[in-house]
């Protein structure tokens, strides 16, 4: 297709095709544009709202929307930095993330991103929510203190394993990521080999006997800040 | 002129970030080139001797010292400082705050199954602090001016950040030495 949709983020113009997301055409633009329930490769989700963009001088989530000629971008501002700061903030009160013992410290993007965006404390009170841990699987754990609800495991699962193994139950507080079973995760056709598995952007599905094999210092986010590795892509092919 | 000085304290803390600040080895010597050290468990000295440009704190708040001892630091330093992931969140200890303190203190002191306790009740001789219904991150009791997160933070860290202060500079730490563990 020859067809192409011009736009402009931040001021700088970029081309995409037509029926891209705001999200996908930056990045291959070399442009980062944070996201946290957004994975390469899934159907957008637009709910964590991390990606949240200025349209035409509305908030949108660039992960759900299409770009379109002409249009108009606003990503890396003061008021998207402070509004995506809150929501990371919001994220860590409302679970229980203890950073200093996760297996996925180092390596976690809700992390990440908040080293990202410079956040040494919450702004808002911790909840400290009464969750629970399903370990009854011989390879697998969930714990659910640390889910963040992206839906990335239900997703990964139906669309990648052709499997159904999560999906949420309850709402607002009382969401959750159930297992599709009678009683628990070990009950599920689920492997350790699955997508899904591998799809949590966070400590809340974890392998077992594998934690803290990467030491600290060689990590993923260690030395250098997520959506370097897009920055740096673009550096190379923008031009 | 009297040199600035600093206070330093460990509340609901495991002394890990106070062991941090020792590691910065031998700079310790040019921290006390600038600075003098006042209530501190690094110096034994028990209560504050007058105003302190820098307090540091170490661990949340479990129990109602620890609520007396971080207001009394407010009141005495300019700067106050959370340092470590227990001032900043409540840490390890706060691993009880989705345990009601009833549960917690029965567990603890009468069905846990190491416990020897004839008596079958918990400990409350007034002596002892009375314990939060929960753990406090700092700020969530005084204001805090700076957060110094990690598990312990990195002696660089502590050590960059006191310097910046001491000389009125901003506090820019690099990417590397912000992390949360
Ligand atoms: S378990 Fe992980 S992937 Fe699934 S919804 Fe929670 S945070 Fe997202
Ligand atoms: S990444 Fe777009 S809403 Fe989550």
């Amino acid at each position: 297709m020859s067809q192409t949709v011009t736009l402009t983020i931040d001021g700088a113009k970029i081309e995409g095709q037509p029926g891209q997301m705001i999200l996908g055409a930056a990045q291959e633009a070399g442009i980062y544009i944070p996201r946290l329930c957004h994975k390469d490769g899934l159907t957008p989700h637009g709910s964590c709202r991390v990606c949240t963009v200025m349209v035409n001088g509305r908030p949108m989530s660039a992960c759900t929307t299409p770009i379109t000629e002409g249009m108009v971008v606003e990503n890396d501002t003061e008021q998207i930095s402070s509004l995506r700061r809150d929501l990371i903030d919001m994220l860590f009160v409302e679970g229980n993330h203890f950073c200093m013992f996760c297996e996925r410290s180092g390596n976690c993007e809700l992390q990440a991103l908040a080293y990202r965006f410079g956040i040494t404390a919450p702004k808002y009170p911790y909840m400290f929510p009464d969750r629970d841990v399903d370990a009854t699987h011989p390879d697998i754990m969930i714990d659910r203190h640390r889910c963040i609800l992206c839906g990335r495991c239900v997703r990964s699962s139906q669309e990648v394993d052709g499997k159904n193994v999560f999906q949420f139950v309850g709402r607002g507080e009382e969401k959750r990521v159930a297992v599709n079973a009678e009683a628990a995760l070990a009950d599920t056709n689920v492997d350790v080999t699955d997508a899904a598995i591998e799809a949590c952007p966070v400590g809340a599905i974890i392998k077992k006997r594998v934690g803290y094999v990467v030491p600290i210092g060689k990590r993923l986010y260690d030395h250098k800040p997520i959506g370097s590795e897009i920055e740096a892509d673009g550096a190379v092919t923008a031009k | 002129m009297a040199k600035p000085k600093i206070a330093t304290t460990s509340l609901a803390g495991c002394f890990g970030c106070h062991m941090s600040l020792l590691d910065i080895d031998e700079r310790i010597l040019a921290l006390a080139e600038i600075v003098d050290f006042d209530k501190s468990p690094l110096d034994d000295i028990k209560t504050f001797t007058g105003r302190c440009a820098v307090g540091l704190i170490e661990g949340g708040c479990a129990h109602e010292e620890n609520v007396e001892v971080l207001r009394d630091f407010r009141k005495h330093c300019d700067v106050l400082i959370s340092v470590g992931d227990c001032a900043i969140s409540g840490g390890i200890p706060a691993m009880r705050n989705m345990v009601p303190l009833q549960e917690c203190l029965q567990e603890a002191y009468v069905d846990g199954p190491s416990v020897h306790n004839p008596a079958g009740v918990p400990p409350n001789d007034p002596d002892i602090p009375l314990m939060l219904d929960k753990v406090y991150p700092a700020h969530e009791v005084v204001k805090i001016d700076y957060h110094l997160p990690g598990c312990p933070p990195p002696a660089d860290m502590l050590w960059e950040a006191l310097v910046a202060l001491l000389n009125n500079k901003p506090l820019d730490l690099p990417y590397e030495l912000v992390k949360y563990d």
